[in-house]
C-alpha cells in the first residue's frame, strides 16, 4: 500500500510540476497576477509530494519490503540500518528520486526565502524550476520507477554493493546532488533574466547566495568522494581523472567561475551576458554529469552496471535544456549590455582572468572526458584518455590562476595598480623564495612540479594573509583598532580569505603527498619488517575474522618509529555473502603530518602475503583544504548582505552604489 | 592608450592565451590517447612492441599463475588469446572467467606486460570494450550473466 501511495504522490507531483512550469510563465508574460501567484504554492506543494514519495521509499527500505523490486535488488535484511537508509540512493532509481527531492527543496526554498523578489521574476524562476522538475519526474515515472512491485516477493534481497556500505559514501551522493541541483537555481535565475531581458546588480545579489551554497555542497561532495576512493578502494589514490570524477569536477570548475563573475555583475554592473552564459553552462554540466554517470555511456573504473536505454531520455532532456536555453541566450544576450568601463588591470580584470582560466580548464577536462565517447560513436574505435593528459593540460592552466589569486584581491575595482599590489605582496614574495630554497634543498631540484607547488603554496598562502592584514591594519595600527577592524570586516571578506587559504592547503597536500610519498609493494612473511619512509612496518600475520555480513582475513602490522612500537594496523580482505564479493579494507592511520596506509592481499603462511604499504605525507591536507574552502563559502554565505532572503532591489542598488 | 587600442590588446592577449591553451591540449592529447585492442586485434594486426595500449577480454579459466607479486594469466576473447604478466597487487574483482581491462605494452616475445589492471566496482559489470570485443569475435551471449555461466561451468 505504502509504495503505491508513493507512486501516486510522484504522479501528482508531475501534474503539479506541469502547472508550475506553464502557468506562472504565461501569467508573467501576460500580466495575470493570479497565475503569477500560483508559482510559490505549486513549488511548496511539489516539495511536500516528493518528500512524501521519498519517505515511502525509505520506509520500504527500512522495513525490508522485498515486494518492491528496487528494494529486493538493492537491500538485504542483514544490512546495518544506516546502509538501509543510504541504500535508498545507492541505486539508479533511488538516486534519481533524491535528485528530484533536492530539486523541489531548492524550489520550495526559493518560494519561501525569496519573499522580496519581484513577483514576476520569482514566478519565472519557479516556472523554469518547474520545467526541470517535469523533465526529471517524467524520466523517473516512465523509465525508472522505484515503486515497481515484484510478485511474488522474495524472502531475501540481493544486498547492496559492499563498496557502497560505507559512511563516506552514504553522504557523498546527497552532497554532490545538493551541489548539482543547487546550480539549477542559478540556471533558473539566468533563464528568467533572459526572458525578462534584464540583469542588474540586484539580480547578481540574488543569484550569488544560491550559487555559493551549491558550490559549497559540491566542494564537500567531491571531497567526500575523493576521500572514499582513497580509503575504500585500497589503491591509495585520491583522484584518478576518471570520467565519473570529471563529471562532478566540470560543474565545480564552471561554478567556481560563476561565483566570481557574479561578483563583477554585482559590483560593477558589467560582464552580464557572460555570467548568464556561465549559469546556463554550469547547470548544463551538472546535467551532463548526471547523464554520464547514469547512462552507462562511459567506461569508467567507477562505472556501475547501468542501463543505456535510459541514457537516451537524459540525452534528449539535456539537448532540450542546453539547446533551448542557448537559443534563448542567443536571442536575448545582446540586450544585456554592461555599463562599466573595463580596464584589464583591475579587480574585475583579475576576475575575468580567473574566469578565462577556469573556463579553458573546464573545456580541456570536457574534451578529455567526451572525446572517447565521441570517437566511439563516430567510427567505433575505442580509445581512452589517460591521467597524463589531464595533468599535462590542467596544471599549466591552474598554476597561473593560483598565482593570480594572491594578486587579484589587492587590485582596486575599476583601475588597479599592479606595482602597488606587488609591493604589498613583498612578504609573499619572500615566502616564495624561502619555499623555493627549501624545495631545492629537499629534493635537489629533481622535481619541477614539487618546486612549482611549494612556490605557489607560499605565494598564495602568505599573499592571502597579506591581504587580510592590510584590511585589518595588522601591525600598522594599535591592536585595539586591528581587533575592531577584524570584527567589523564583512563575513564575505573573511570567507574569501579562508577559501583562498583552503586552496593553498589543498595544493600543499597534493604537492607534498605526490612528491614525498613512499610506496612498498612486496611479499612478506610473519615476523618480517620493512622500512617505509620514516617508519618501520613489522608484519605479525593474518588471521580469519567474522563480521555481521561478511567474513574476512585480517592482517596485523606493528608500526615502529625509532625502534618503538607506535601503533598496530589491521588491514583486511573482506568477503561478503550477499552479493558475493571481495573488498579490500585498507588500514589507515591518519595524522596531520602524514598517513600510514597498509593493504594486505592474497597469500598463505608458506609463501607469505602480498602487501602494499605507504607513507603519505600531508595527504589529509587535500581534504582538509577542500573542507576549508567550503567553510569559506559558508562564512561568506552567512554575510548579512548575501543572505538568501535577498534585500530589496532598491536597497541593494543603493548599497552597490555606496561601495 | 586609446580605448580601441586597449580593446585590441585585450583581444590579442585572449587569442594568444587561447592559442597556447589549444596547443597545450592538442600536444597532450596526441601523446596520451590510449587505444583499445582485443586479443583478436593483436593477432590480426601485428601491433608493434613497446607501444602503450589497453587490452580487454576475459581471464581464461585455469590460466592464473601467481609467483610472489608476479601474476601470469591469459586474456581471451574466445577466438584469440594473449599471455599477460602483471607485477603488483591485483584488484579485488580480478578473477578467472571475468572481464578484465589492462593497460600495458607488448614485449619482444609477444607477451602483454600490464602496468595497470583496472578494477570494477560491480561483479556483474562487463567492461563495454570487452563486451564489444566478445561481440566481434562472435562469442557474445545476450546477457553478461549467461555468459559468465557459460565460461564458468560448475561455479
Amino acid at each position: 500500500m505504502i509504495p503505491e501511495l508513493g507512486h501516486i504522490a510522484l504522479i501528482l507531483a508531475l501534474c503539479l510540476a506541469i502547472v508550475q512550469g506553464v502557468l506562472p510563465l504565461v501569467g508573467a508574460a501576460r500580466g495575470m497576477p493570479g497565475w503569477v501567484a500560483l508559482a510559490p504554492q505549486a513549488a511548496l506543494g511539489q516539495a511536500v509530494l516528493v518528500a512524501f514519495a521519498f519517505g515511502c521509499l525509505t520506509y520500504a527500505y527500512v522495513t525490508s519490503d522485498f515486494s518492491v523490486l528496487n528494494v529486493a535488488e538493492n537491500s538485504h535484511t542483514l544490512k546495518p540500518m544506516l546502509y538501509k537508509v543510504s541504500g535508498v540512493w545507492g541505486n539508479h532509481e533511488g538516486s534519481l528520486l533524491l535528485w528530484i527531492l533536492i530539486l523541489v527543496i531548492f524550489g520550495a526554498a526559493v518560494a519561501l526565502f525569496g519573499r522580496n523578489l519581484p513577483a514576476t521574476l520569482k514566478a519565472r524562476v519557479l516556472g523554469v524550476q518547474g520545467l526541470i522538475g517535469v523533465g526529471f519526474l517524467s524520466f523517473i515515472l516512465f523509465t525508472s520507477n522505484p515503486f515497481n512491485r515484484l510478485l511474488p516477493a522474495p524472502l531475501e534481497g540481493n544486498g547492496l554493493n559492499p563498496l557502497l556500505q560505507d559512511p563516506g559514501l552514504a553522504f557523498h551522493p546527497p552532497f554532490l546532488y545538493l551541489g548539482y541541483v543547487g546550480f539549477s537555481v542559478a540556471f533558473s535565475f539566468a533563464v528568467a533574466a533572459l526572458i525578462e531581458g534584464r540583469v542588474d546588480p540586484a539580480w547578481a545579489r540574488w543569484v550569488r547566495p544560491w550559487t555559493l551554497a551549491a558550490w559549497c555542497f559540491l566542494t564537500i561532495g567531491i571531497a567526500l568522494g575523493s576521500w572514499w576512493a582513497y580509503y575504500e578502494l585500497g589503491w591509495g589514490g585520491w583522484w584518478f581523472w576518471d570520467p565519473v570524477e570529471n563529471a562532478s569536477f566540470m560543474p565545480w570548475l564552471a561554478g567556481t567561475a560563476l561565483l566570481h563573475s557574479a561578483v563583477v555583475v554585482e559590483k560593477r554592473d558589467t560582464l552580464k551576458s557572460w555570467t548568464v552564459l556561465l549559469a546556463i553552462l554550469t547547470f548544463s554540466l551538472s546535467l551532463l554529469g548526471t547523464f554520464l554517470v547514469r547512462s552507462g555511456v562511459i567506461n569508467s573504473v567507477h562505472a556501475f552496471a547501468t542501463d543505456p536505454t535510459r541514457g537516451v531520455f537524459i540525452l534528449l532532456f539535456l539537448v532540450l535544456v542546453v539547446g533551448g536555453s542557448l537559443v534563448l541566450y542567443a536571442f536575448r544576450a545582446p540586450a544585456l549590455q554592461g555599463v562599466g568601463v573595463f580596464a584589464p588591470l583591475s579587480r574585475e580584470g583579475a576576475l575575468v582572468l580567473n574566469n578565462l582560466l577556469l573556463a579553458v580548464a573546464c573545456a580541456a577536462v570536457l574534451l578529455g572526458t567526451l572525446y572517447p565517447i565521441a570517437l566511439d560513436a563516430i567510427n567505433g574505435s575505442k580509445v581512452s584518455v589517460g591521467p597524463q593528459y589531464f595533468n599535462a593540460v590542467f596544471i599549466p592552466l591552474i598554476a597561473p590562476l593560483i598565482a593570480a589569486v594572491a594578486i587579484g584581491p589587492l587590485l582596486a575595482w575599476k583601475r588597479g595598480d599592479l606595482s602597488v599590489a606587488l609591493r604589498r605582496l613583498l612578504p609573499a614574495a619572500i615566502a616564495l623564495l624561502i619555499a623555493l630554497a627549501i624545495g631545492l634543498w629537499l629534493i635537489d631540484g629533481r622535481s619541477f612540479m614539487a618546486l612549482l607547488g611549494l612556490g605557489l603554496v607560499a605565494w598564495l598562502g602568505i599573499g592571502a594573509l597579506c591581504e587580510l592584514s592590510l584590511r585589518i591594519k595588522l601591525f600598522a595600527a594599535p591592536v585595539s583598532e586591528t581587533l575592531s577592524r577584524a570584527r567589523h570586516l564583512p563575513r564575505a571578506a573573511w570567507g574569501m580569505t579562508v577559501a583562498h587559504l583552503g586552496v593553498a592547503l589543498l595544493v600543499m597536500g597534493i604537492t607534498v603527498s605526490q612528491t614525498w610519498q613512499v610506496e612498498v609493494q612486496q611479499v612478506m612473511r610473519p615476523g618480517e619488517s620493512v622500512q617505509v619512509g620514516p617508519v618501520q612496518y613489522r608484519f605479525l600475520g593474518v588471521s580469519p575474522y567474522k563480521g555481521p555480513n561478511y567474513t574476512a582475513q585480517r592482517g596485523r602490522f606493528e608500526v615502529l618509529e625509532d625502534g618503538h612500537v607506535m601503533h598496530e594496523m589491521q588491514p583486511a580482505q573482506r568477503r561478503y555473502q550477499q552479493p558475493p564479493m571481495e573488498t579490500t579494507e585498507a588500514a589507515i592511520r591518519p595524522s596531520l603530518l602524514g598517513d600510514l596506509y597498509a593493504v594486505v592481499g592474497e597469500g598463505d603462511a608458506d609463501r607469505g602475503w602480498a602487501v602494499r604499504l605507504y607513507w603519505k605525507p600531508l595527504v589529509s591536507w587535500i581534504w582538509l583544504g577542500a573542507l576549508i574552502m567550503a567553510l569559506g563559502g559558508f562564512l561568506s554565505l552567512s554575510d548579512r548582505r548575501l543572505r538568501v532572503g535577498a534585500p530589496a532591489r532598491r536597497r541593494s542598488d543603493a548599497a552597490a552604489a555606496a561601495e | 592608450m586609446t580605448r580601441k587600442r586597449k580593446r585590441l590588446l585585450a583581444v590579442l592577449g585572449l587569442v594568444g592565451g587561447l592559442g597556447i591553451a589549444a596547443a597545450l591540449v592538442l600536444s597532450a592529447f596526441n601523446d596520451n590517447l590510449v587505444f583499445f585492442h582485443s586479443p583478436s586485434d593483436i593477432a590480426e594486426k601485428q601491433l608493434p612492441a613497446g607501444r602503450l595500449f589497453r587490452l580487454g577480454g576475459l581471464v581464461e579459466q585455469g590460466s592464473v599463475k601467481k609467483d610472489g607479486l608476479n601474476t601470469d594469466f591469459i586474456v581471451t576473447d574466445l577466438r584469440a588469446s594473449i599471455p599477460v604478466r602483471y607485477t603488483g597487487m591485483l584488484p579485488d574483482l580480478f578473477r578467472e572467467g571475468q572481464g578484465v581491462v589492462a593497460n600495458g605494452r607488448l614485449d619482444a616475445q609477444g607477451r602483454f606486460v600490464a602496468t595497470e589492471v583496472l578494477a570494477k566496482h560491480d561483479e556483474n559489470y562487463m567492461p563495454p570494450e570487452v563486451a564489444e570485443a566478445l561481440k566481434k569475435s562472435g562469442q557474445w551471449h545476450e546477457k553478461a550473466g549467461d555468459h559468465a555461466k557459460l565460461v564458468k561451468p560448475g561455479s
